[in-house]
């Protein structure tokens, strides 16, 4: 915004001071994920910056947090670097372990949810829906209902249904808890979608399914996997549930950190961190793509 | 006759009919796209929070457990004194239950509402095999606390298995011996305070976002748009961002030997013994929640921000209106949308946050969420937990309902 002409001195003032405050929220909003980057690769076992790494000396410097990350539960962490290690590293290292884990919930969850999710907004951004306002109050509610009361609930639910301590339990919660996403996602890319399309797709013979998959399907795609993506975040992500209905031994990544962050914690928290900013700056550069994409797709024009 | 009623489709149907057929099988088809959901979540979320809502109110351990001293309660009136039929009743009831290990149970449910007598439970429960009639002195020489009418109060109470004593205690409320209810003393008091915090310091975090958010999201909102889209990736990377990272990041960033205080004791502002308490405190929490819920601010304020016409603030100036209030009169008013929508949403998302506050609120910090994951976890006081969950889920769906009143739940954005 370029300050007009016409401007008195204090409007002036006001101007920069204004440009000074957002540089200074922009700051908040952002340092603190950057900061734990260049502190996972500290040689020593501290939150804050040596003077060495200051210095920008390299011996300042090591990688020995993400070398922890590996070692970790492993058998014989100290062996010869050859196949054979790698292999221990897989079965056994503790973050790979965890990893495997959340993955796998995250997959099953967020194909849960998709498929399901989709479904339904595909009936609910049809006008003839009934009681469309009350049906997606209720869809959205697992967003907005406290982690902690869904986790208290599914606690009482899953030991009463044998549920509790079982992935199928765990899937299941996740996916409830990423539906929503997937709901407010699709329903967005349906708002400008052109119903004439399926209309022509019909009056040239397609069935529905055929229509579907054909016309629709490729068109609100970009938002179905944009919704996939935050549901696969969400359940990436969540570890009050997973602490009230999983077993023992069903650590993900979350639960890890946060009995990291709860014990002792070390710096090897930060290059998990640092492994998980990077991922999502993956995830979000995926999802503004695919913005772009929907909004060309649907001939909206970006403001 | 309308004209409707007369035309007919081709194969002789009248035309009104065929349509209204036709509209209600379209309504059955959107219907059945959304069932299958449907299903799902009433049973992995409504259900389970309906169970959760039972168990509030429902506790069974000491019907379950003494059944004879509970028909004793029922056939008589309340304020019968125990006579020697009770305890009778009580000494058989505990000798089962000492022989079926659920004394402890028992004392433990008894002990929710008039602590302390827990152990009266246990130690008569050892010693029940050996009780000889008259059971009244036997019970009474076994602990001396049988005698206590408090006690056969909070005992009657519990005979029922649907009680409303765990909504009392989550505010605070106790039954004197007589039936009345009144308010615990006040330094006695926990969940009510909590409750208070909790909401105050949802109040401040909100309050603080806006503060934040406004700034920000005016300048995305007027930026050319090359330039908002890149400023825009800052608000939604946290977004993107794990919510334990973001924590463990003020871990760092806050605490004593952390980023911050070194930076001020390194510039010489602090003194190395003088390093500041930011983290484990209420400040902890306020300070990583904010960050952690200002996105959610910025968003629909952004979204709103976007389509008011910069026309209206020129045509205030051009009348002869300052900077200040053509903003206060004209520009302010407009963004109303958007701060109700931001705010109700961080406000509703922070009464029910329990992670942050648990890593760095500290013991001042902790929302009541904290203390539902207290009673579940560790005091396994589950109906208490219940209730307080229930308490809590109200005032949620309460500011729920009027998100969707106000703003409407199918104009809430996603980045």
């Amino acid at each position: 915004m370029p300050i007009p002409s016409y401007a008195t001195p204090l409007e002036r003032l006001w101007q920069y001071a204004y440009r000074v405050i957002c540089a200074l929220v922009f700051l908040f909003l952002i340092a603190p994920i950057l900061i734990v980057i260049p502190l996972s690769f500290n040689i020593e076992p501290y939150f804050t910056f040596t003077e060495r790494m200051l210095a920008l000396d390299p011996e300042g410097y090591s990688l020995r947090w993400y070398d922890t990350l590996l070692t970790f539960g492993m058998q014989a962490p100290d062996a010869a670097r050859d196949a054979s290690w790698w292999a221990d590293a897989w079965a056994n290292a503790h973050w790979i372990k965890t990893t495997k884990n959340s993955i796998i919930i995250g997959v099953f969850s967020t194909l849960l949810a998709t498929v399901l999710g989709t479904l339904a907004a595909l009936g609910l951004s049809r006008p003839e829906m009934p009681f469309r306002s009350a049906i997606m109050a209720v869809l959205i509610s697992p967003m907005i209902v406290p982690l902690i009361i869904t986790a208290t609930g599914l606690f009482f639910f899953y030991s009463m249904t044998g549920l509790a301590g079982s992935y199928v339990g765990i899937i299941l919660a996740h996916a409830t808890l990423g539906i929503p996403f997937v709901i407010i996602t699709v329903t967005a890319t349906l708002v400008g979608f052109d119903h004439s399309l399926t209309r022509a797709a019909a009056s040239l013979g397609a069935s529905p399914s055929t229509s579907f998959f054909r016309i629709t399907m490729p068109l609100i795609l970009p938002g179905i996997v944009s919704g996939a993506l935050f549901a696969f975040v969400t359940s990436f992500d969540e570890v009050v549930v997973v602490l009230f209905v999983a077993a023992h031994d069903q650590q993900t990544i979350p639960r890890q950190m946060w009995n990291g962050i709860r014990e002792q914690i070390s710096p090897a928290i930060l290059s998990v961190a640092t492994i998980l900013v990077i991922v999502s700056i993956a995830l979000l550069t995926t999802v503004e793509l695919l913005r772009r994409r929907s909004e060309r797709l649907r001939g909206v024009t970006p403001r | 006759m309308s004209v409707t009623d007369a035309l007919t489709t081709a194969d002789g149907l009248p035309l009104k009919r065929a349509l209204l057929r036709a509209d209600r099988r379209a309504r059955w088809r959107a219907f059945a796209l959304v069932a299958p959901l449907l299903i799902f979540v009433v049973v992995t979320f409504l259900v389970p929070i309906g169970q959760m809502l039972h168990r509030s109110v429902h506790n069974p351990a000491f019907p379950d457990n003494m059944p004879r001293l509970t028909a004793w309660f029922n056939a008589t009136p309340a304020g019968t004194q125990p006579d020697e039929t009770a305890f009778a009743a009580l000494a058989a009831d505990l000798r089962e239950a000492a022989a079926a290990r659920t004394v402890a149970i028992v004392g433990t449910r008894v002990n929710y509402d008039l602590p302390g007598t827990r152990s009266v439970f246990t130690s008569t429960g050892r010693k029940a095999a050996g009780l000889q009639p008259p059971y009244r002195e036997a019970l009474l020489k076994a602990d001396a606390k049988w005698g206590d009418p408090a006690l056969w109060a909070v005992m009657r109470a519990a005979s029922s298995a649907y009680t409303p004593g765990f909504y009392l205690a989550a505010l605070d409320l106790t039954r004197e011996a007589d039936g009345s209810i009144i308010a615990v003393p006040p330094e006695r008091q926990v969940y009510v305070p909590l409750f208070l915090r909790t909401f105050g310091l949802s109040a401040a975090i909100t309050g603080l976002c806006l503060i934040l958010a406004f700034p920000i999201a005016h300048l995305l909102a007027t930026l050319p748009l090359r330039w908002s889209n890149l400023l825009m990736i800052l608000v939604l990377l946290p977004f993107w961002t794990s919510l334990l990272v973001r924590t463990t990041a003020w871990i760092v960033l806050l605490q004593q030997q952390g980023v911050i205080n070194s930076t001020l004791v390194a510039l010489g502002i602090l003194t190395d013994d003088g390093r500041l308490t930011m983290i484990y405190n209420q400040t902890g929490t306020v300070v990583a929640m904010t960050h952690v819920l200002l996105p959610f601010m910025v968003l629909p304020l952004y979204s709103v921000m976007r389509t008011i016409n910069p026309a209206y603030v020129r045509a205030a100036r051009s009348l002869g209106a300052t900077s200040w209030t053509a903003f206060r009169r004209i520009y302010l008013p407009q963004t109303l949308p958007g701060i109700g929508a931001g705010a109700l949403l961080v406000f509703i998302l922070a009464v029910g946050y329990y992670i942050t506050p648990a890593l760095v609120g500290g013991a001042s910090g902790q929302l009541i969420s904290n203390l539902i994951a207290f009673h579940m976890q560790d005091s396994l006081n589950w109906s208490l937990a219940a209730a307080l969950s229930a308490l809590l889920l109200g005032a949620v769906v309460v500011l729920y309902w009027l998100y969707d009143r106000l703003i409407g739940i199918d104009n809430m954005k996603l980045g």
